[in-house]
C-alpha cells in the first residue's frame, strides 16, 4: 500500500498587497517566510486579511503587488490549478454528488495519475485519517467530524508542497475541536508538512502552531512563537488579543541598561525596557499572574475588591485602583477574599510587560 | 357558548332566513330583488319563506343542523360533547346541503335511482345564491371549530378555520371540476356511464395517430404536444442556462438588466410573441418576403405549425428557465469550485465535474417547467398552429367549435392533465429532494470562477442572438401597432389605437367609444377583484404551511401547488362542465372568471407568502402569542405588516397574470364579460392584426406601469433586517 509522503516547501511573501475593487485594502505590504515542515498560524480578528493571505497562497486570489514564492519558484502569476498546494475549506467543500472515495481521488484523477495508484493513495489517505471502510458513503451521510477528515484526506493525498487550512474547526462542536486540532498537528508532524492555518481563536493558535503571524487591519502585527507572543507582545493589540491583559497606564521614569523603572500609582517596578523611553507608557498585566497581597510591598498597588466571581477552577476579582479597574484571576479557590476588602495588588511578576504605546 | 361559534351560527341562520337562497338571474351584484317581490317571490325568497310557502321542503333539514349549536349553551370547550355537537352540526349540514343540491337539479331528480326511490318530483331548483353560500360557510366553520375543539391544530380556531377554508375552496374549485371532467369522459350521449365510450374517444386517430412518420398525414395532437413540449423544455433550459452563466459567471457587474428579463413573460400576453412571429415570418412577414424576393421564390407559410410555435414558446419561456437556473447557478457553493481548483482541476474540468453536476437538479427542474408551460400554452398554438394540432387547442375546438363534444373535450383534457401531472410529480419526487443548492453553511464566502473560455464564447453568442431577437420581436410589436396594413401598406398611422381606444364627449360626459374599452374595463375590474383574493388566500395558506404543524401538512401543501400543473385549458373546460348546472351555476358570470384566476394564480401567492414568511423568525409570533394575542391577532398585527412587500408583490403579480391569461379565460368569457385577451384573439381570428397588436401593446404598457409602481412601493418599504452587504470575497 502506498504511503502518503510529503514534499514540504517554504512559502515566502515579499511585499504582497491585495486591493479589492472599490479600493478596499485587504492586505497591505505583507512579508514573511514560512520554513519547510513548519506549522504557521495566521491569527487575527475578522477582516484583518488573514483569509485573503491564505487564499493568495492557494492562488484563489491574485496578489495586487508583491511576490509570492513557494519552494524556489515564483508562483505570483499562477492560478490555483497550477500551484502545488492543497486546501481544507472552512465549509469542507466536499462534493455532495461524489462518494467519499471519489472526493479523495478527485485531485489525483485531475493530476492524471494511473488508476491503481489513485486507488492506492486514496485508500492510504483514508486510512491516515481513520476513515477506512467509509469509501462508498456520500458526504451527507457522514458526521461533521468525519466530513472534516475527508476534506483533510482529500488535500493530503496530493502530497502538496503546502497544505492550507481555513478555520478548519469552526464548524465542529466544542468537544470535538480539541481532538481534531491535535490530530491535525499529529499528522503534520508525522509527515513533516508545511501547513498554513487560519484561525481567529487565539487559544487554538497557541496550541497548534510552531509560529504565529498575528494580523490586524491588513498588516502583520507580530510574528513569533506562541510563547514569545504571549510573554513578550510588542504592541497593545497583540497583548490584548493573545490571552487577556489588563492595560494599565504608567510612567517610565528611568531607563538604564535596557532596564526601566516604571511608576504605577504608588508602586514602582523594574521591568525590561524593550526599547521604551522615558515618559508615559502602558503595562500589560496578565490576570492570572497578578497576586493579591494583604501586605504592602515595593511593587504593590492599593486596591479595593469590588466584585468576586467563583467560576470553578479559579476566582475572578475586580480590583478598583487609582489606575482604574483591574481584572485578576486567582487560583486560590479555597481562600477567597471578600468584596470590600482592601488589598495590595502585586504587579511585580513575570506576567507584567512594558509596552510602547 | 363560544362567541365565534355564536357568530357563525347566527350568520348561517341569517343566510337561511333573510337572504335569497338561489342564484339571481341578474347577476351577483344586482340588487333589484330587494324591491321586486322579496321576500315572497320564489325566485328571490330566502329558504325560510320558501319552506313557509310549502315549497322546496328539502331545504328544511339544513335548518335543524343550524340550530344544533344552540345546544352548547352552558357547556364549555372542555366538555366532550362540545366538539361532537359542533361536528355533527357542521358535517351534517354540509352533507345535507350538498346532498339536496346535487340530487335535485333543473329537471328535478338528477339520477334515475332517486326518482325510483322517492317518486317523481314536480319541483326543481337552480344554482345556489347568497343565502345558500352563507349557510355553506357557516357549516364549514362550525365543522372546523368542532375539529379544533377536539384538539386539531392544537385547538386553534383560526388555524383550523384557515385550513378548512383552503381545503374547502380547493375541493370545490379544483378537485370537483376535475372530477366532473373525469365523469363526463365516461358519459355517453344518453348520459349513461360507459367505459367503452371512453376508450372509443381515447383511441381517436386525431389524438394518437402517427401519420406524420411516413409523411402522408399529420400526427395526433397528443404526440404533437409531447414532442413540442420536450423540444421546448430542452431549448429553454439550455438558453436559460446560458443566460444564468452570463449573469453570474462572466465577471459582469451589471447583471440587473438580466433580471429585468424575467419580467418579460409576466407582462406579455402569451400569444403576443406569436403575433410578432407572424409579423416577421408569416406569409407577409418582413423576413419571409425579403428572403423570398432575394431568392426569387414564392413566400411560403412555413412558419405556421411546429416551427412557429417552437420559436414563440422558446422566446416566451426562456426567461422562466433563466429565473429557475440563475438561483441554481448562484446556489452552487463557490467553495466547491474553489476546492476543485485547488485540487488541480482546470476551469473546464471544474465546470464539467463539479459545477454542472451540482446544477443538474436545477436543469431538470427548468426542463420540467418548460415542458409544463409548453403543454399548457394555448395562445401561441392558436395563433401559429396551422395544421399542427396540439391538445390545448383541440380541447378548445371540441368545446367551442361546431362539434360541441363535451366528452371529447374531457378526454383530451385528461390526456393533457396526465402529461403535465406526470411532469409535476417527477419534478416533486425526483428533483424536489435532490437539491444541492442549500448545502451552504458557515464560511462559504469566495467567488464563482469565470466560465471556461471554451464555453464562454458560445454562451455569449447564444445570449447575444437571443437578446437581439427578443428586441426585434418587441420592436415588431410596437412598430406593427402603428402600421396601416402589415405586409401591404406600411404607412404609419394611429388608426388602430383610435379604433380601440377612442374617447368621445357627449352631453352625458365621457363616451368610451373605442372598440376595446368594454373588454378593457372588464379585464381591469376582474383582475382587480381577483388580485386581493388571490393574495389573501395565498398568504393564509402560506401562514398555515410555514407556521403551523398539523396532520397531513405535506399533502395539503402538495394540493395547493397542484393547480400549477393543471393547464388553463383543462381548468377552463372543467369549469364549463362543472359550473354550468346547479348547485353551482356560475358560467356566464364575472364570478367564474374571478374564481378561475384565484385558483390559477394561487400557487404564486402561496410561494410568495412562503418565501417571505420563512424570513420572519418564528420567535416573533411566539413572542406575540405569549404576550396574550391569539393567532388571528398575531397574523394581523405581527405577520401581515412584516409581509407587506410580499403582499404587494402577490397583488401585482396576480393582477398582471389575470390580465395576460388566455387559456382558461377563453372558455369562460361571455358577451357581458369579455376579457382583453379573448377579445384580441377574436380580432386575430378575423385577421385584424393591427387592432390586436395595438391592444396588446397598450396592455403591455399598462402592466409595465403596474410593475413599476410595485417596484417603487416595495423598494421603499424594505425592512432593514439584513443590510445589503457589498459582496466582499472572504472575511478573513
Amino acid at each position: 500500500m502506498a504511503e502518503i509522503g510529503s514534499r514540504a516547501s517554504a512559502v515566502e511573501f515579499q511585499g504582497v498587497s491585495k486591493v479589492y475593487p472599490g479600493d478596499v485594502l485587504a492586505v497591505d505590504d505583507v512579508s514573511f517566510r514560512i520554513e519547510p515542515g513548519e506549522l504557521v498560524t495566521l491569527l487575527g480578528p475578522s477582516g484583518c486579511g488573514k483569509t485573503t493571505t491564505l487564499r493568495m497562497i492557494a492562488g484563489l486570489e491574485a496578489a495586487s503587488s508583491g511576490r509570492i514564492m513557494i519552494g524556489d519558484a515564483d508562483v505570483t502569476a499562477l492560478p490555483a490549478t497550477e500551484r502545488d498546494v492543497a486546501m481544507v475549506f472552512q465549509s469542507y467543500a466536499l462534493f455532495p454528488h461524489m462518494t467519499v472515495a471519489e472526493n479523495v481521488a478527485y485531485g489525483l484523477t485531475m493530476t492524471g495519475l494511473p488508476k491503481d495508484e489513485i486507488s492506492n493513495r486514496t485508500a492510504a489517505g483514508l486510512e491516515l485519517v481513520g476513515l477506512s471502510g467509509l469509501d462508498e458513503r456520500l458526504p451527507s451521510e457522514l458526521s461533521g467530524g468525519q466530513q472534516q477528515r475527508v476534506a483533510v484526506a482529500r488535500a493530503l493525498v496530493l502530497e502538496p508542497q503546502v497544505l492550507l487550512f481555513d478555520e478548519p474547526l469552526s464548524n465542529l462542536d466544542a468537544r470535538l475541536r480539541r481532538r481534531v486540532r491535535d490530530e491535525i498537528r499529529e499528522i503534520q508532524q508525522k509527515l513533516g508538512l508545511t501547513v498554513v492555518y487560519v484561525t481567529h481563536d487565539q487559544e487554538e493558535a497557541l496550541a497548534v502552531s510552531d509560529r504565529i503571524i498575528v494580523m490586524n487591519r491588513a498588516i502583520i502585527a507580530q510574528i513569533g512563537t506562541p510563547r514569545e507572543l504571549y510573554e513578550e507582545p510588542e504592541t497593545v493589540f497583540v497583548a490584548d488579543f493573545i490571552g487577556e491583559a489588563n492595560l494599565i497606564p504608567c510612567d517610565v521614569i528611568f531607563v538604564e541598561d535596557d532596564l526601566a523603572t516604571v511608576r504605577v500609582g504608588d508602586a514602582e517596578l523594574r521591568l525590561a525596557a524593550r526599547g521604551a523611553g522615558i515618559g508615559p507608557a502602558r503595562l500589560a498585566a496578565r490576570p492570572g499572574r497578578l497576586k493579591l497581597d494583604l501586605d504592602q510591598g515595593p511593587s504593590t498597588m492599593k486596591g479595593l475588591i469590588t466584585k468576586s466571581v467563583y467560576v470553578g477552577r479559579h476566582i475572578e476579582y475586580s480590583v478598583e485602583t487609582e489606575s482604574g479597574s483591574i481584572f485578576v484571576s486567582s487560583s486560590k479557590v479555597s481562600d477567597p477574599v471578600g468584596v470590600g476588602t482592601e488589598v495590595h495588588l502585586d504587579l511585580g511578576s513575570t506576567g507584567t510587560i512594558l509596552l510602547r504605546i | 357558548m363560544n362567541r365565534t361559534v355564536l357568530y357563525w351560527t347566527l350568520a348561517g341562520v341569517a343566510g337561511w332566513c333573510l337572504l335569497p337562497w338561489y342564484t339571481l338571474d341578474d347577476g351577483f351584484w344586482s340588487f333589484e330583488w330587494l324591491t321586486d317581490g322579496y321576500p315572497l317571490d320564489t325566485d328571490y325568497a330566502p329558504a325560510l319563506f320558501l319552506v313557509g310557502q310549502g315549497e322546496k321542503l328539502w331545504l328544511l333539514p339544513s335548518m335543524i343542523f343550524l340550530l344544533l349549536p344552540f345546544l352548547l349553551r352552558g357547556r364549555d370547550k372542555n366538555d366532550r360533547l362540545y366538539g361532537r355537537i359542533l361536528l355533527i352540526a357542521g358535517i351534517g349540514g354540509l352533507v345535507c346541503l350538498f346532498g339536496q343540491g346535487f340530487a335535485i337539479g333543473i329537471r328535478g331528480w338528477t339520477a334515475g335511482w332517486l326518482e325510483d326511490l322517492f317518486g317523481k318530483l314536480s319541483d326543481r331548483q337552480f344554482g345556489m345564491g347568497y343565502g345558500a353560500f352563507l349557510v355553506l360557510g357557516a357549516f364549514l366553520f362550525l365543522t372546523t371549530q368542532g375539529f379544533a375543539a377536539r384538539g386539531a391544530a392544537k385547538g386553534d380556531v383560526f388555524v383550523s378555520g384557515a385550513i378548512g377554508l383552503v381545503i374547502g375552496l380547493v375541493a370545490l374549485f379544483i378537485a370537483f371540476p376535475i372530477l366532473q371532467v373525469l365523469q363526463s369522459a365516461v358519459l355517453d350521449e344518453e348520459a349513461a356511464y360507459s367505459i367503452s365510450v371512453f376508450f372509443e374517444r381515447f383511441a381517436d386517430r386525431k389524438i394518437w395517430g402517427l401519420g406524420c412518420l411516413d409523411g402522408r398525414l399529420s400526427c395526433g395532437a397528443a404526440w404533437n404536444s409531447l414532442v413540442l413540449a420536450i423540444i421546448v423544455g430542452a431549448t429553454t433550459t439550455m438558453l436559460g442556462l446560458a443566460f444564468a452563466l452570463v449573469a453570474t459567471r462572466a465577471g459582469l457587474t451589471k447583471t440587473r438588466a438580466f433580471k429585468a428579463l424575467s419580467v418579460l413573460p409576466i407582462i406579455t400576453p402569451p400569444f403576443v410573441i406569436g403575433l410578432a412571429i407572424i409579423l416577421l415570418f408569416g406569409l407577409s412577414g418582413i423576413v419571409t418576403t425579403t428572403v423570398a424576393d432575394w431568392l426569387g421564390v414564392q413566400p411560403t407559410r412555413w412558419v405556421y405549425g411546429m416551427p412557429g410555435i417552437l420559436i414563440a414558446q422558446t422566446l416566451s419561456f426562456t426567461p422562466i428557465a433563466f429565473l429557475v437556473l440563475v438561483g441554481v447557478v448562484e446556489g452552487v457553493s463557490p467553495s466547491m469550485e474553489e476546492a476543485a481548483q485547488t485540487l488541480r482541476a482546470s476551469r473546464w474540468q471544474t465546470f464539467r465535474t463539479v459545477s454542472l453536476p451540482l446544477m443538474r437538479p436545477g436543469l431538470a427542474n427548468a426542463f420540467l417547467l418548460g415542458f409544463i408551460e409548453s403543454m399548457a400554452d394555448f395562445g401561441n398554438p392558436l395563433v401559429l398552429g396551422g395544421n399542427y394540432n396540439v391538445l390545448s387547442t383541440e380541447i378548445f375546438f371540441a368545446i367551442v367549435g361546431a362539434q360541441y363534444d363535451q366528452g371529447r373535450a374531457a378526454v383530451l383534457a385528461i390526456i393533457l392533465l396526465v402529461f403535465t401531472l406526470s411532469a409535476f410529480f417527477a419534478q416533486q419526487r425526483w428533483v424536489g429532494r435532490k437539491s444541492y443548492a442549500t448545502v451552504t453553511g458557515k464560511g462559504d464566502s469566495g467567488q464563482h470562477p469565470d466560465m471556461p473560455a471554451a464555453l464562454k464564447w458560445p454562451v455569449f453568442a447564444i445570449v447575444g442572438i437571443w437578446t437581439f431577437f427578443t428586441v426585434v420581436v418587441y420592436g415588431m410589436i410596437f412598430y406593427g401597432s402603428f402600421v396601416e396594413v402589415w405586409g401591404l401598406n406600411h404607412t404609419i398611422t394611429m388608426k388602430h389605437y383610435a379604433t380601440a381606444f377612442s374617447v368621445g364627449w357627449t352631453e352625458h360626459g365621457i363616451h368610451w367609444s373605442g372598440a376595446a374599452w368594454n373588454s378593457f374595463w372588464t379585464t381591469i375590474q376582474i383582475a382587480a377583484t381577483a388580485a386581493p383574493l388571490t393574495a389573501a388566500i395565498g398568504l393564509v395558506t402560506a401562514y398555515v404551511l410555514i407556521r403551523q404543524d398539523f396532520a397531513g401538512k405535506r399533502s395539503f401543501e402538495f394540493m395547493t401547488m397542484l393547480s400549477f400543473a393543471i393547464p388553463g385549458s383543462v381548468i377552463g373546460v372543467s369549469y364549463v362542465i362543472a359550473f354550468n348546472v346547479p348547485p353551482m351555476e356560475l358560467t356566464g358570470t364575472a364570478a367564474i372568471l374571478v374564481i378561475s384566476f384565484i385558483f390559477r394564480n394561487m400557487p404564486v401567492g402561496v410561494r410568495a407568502g412562503v418565501a417571505a414568511m420563512t424570513q420572519i423568525d418564528r420567535s416573533l409570533d411566539e413572542a406575540s402569542l405569549t404576550l396574550g394575542a391569539n393567532s388571528w391577532t398575531t397574523f394581523r398585527k405581527v405577520i401581515l405588516p412584516l409581509l407587506r412587500p410580499a403582499i404587494l408583490a402577490a397583488l401585482v403579480y396576480s393582477f398582471v397574470r389575470a390580465m395576460t391569461a388566455i387559456s382558461a379565460v377563453i372558455f369562460l368569457v361571455s358577451a357581458d364579460y369579455d376579457m382583453a385577451t379573448s377579445y384580441i384573439i377574436g380580432r386575430v381570428e378575423n385577421n385584424d392584426y393591427g387592432l390586436a397588436i395595438a391592444y396588446s401593446t397598450a396592455l403591455i404598457f399598462v402592466m409595465l406601469a403596474a410593475i413599476g409602481i410595485l417596484q417603487l412601493l416595495v423598494g421603499e418599504r424594505r425592512i432593514g433586517r439584513r443590510g445589503t452587504t457589498v459582496p466582499m470575497p472572504a472575511g478573513g
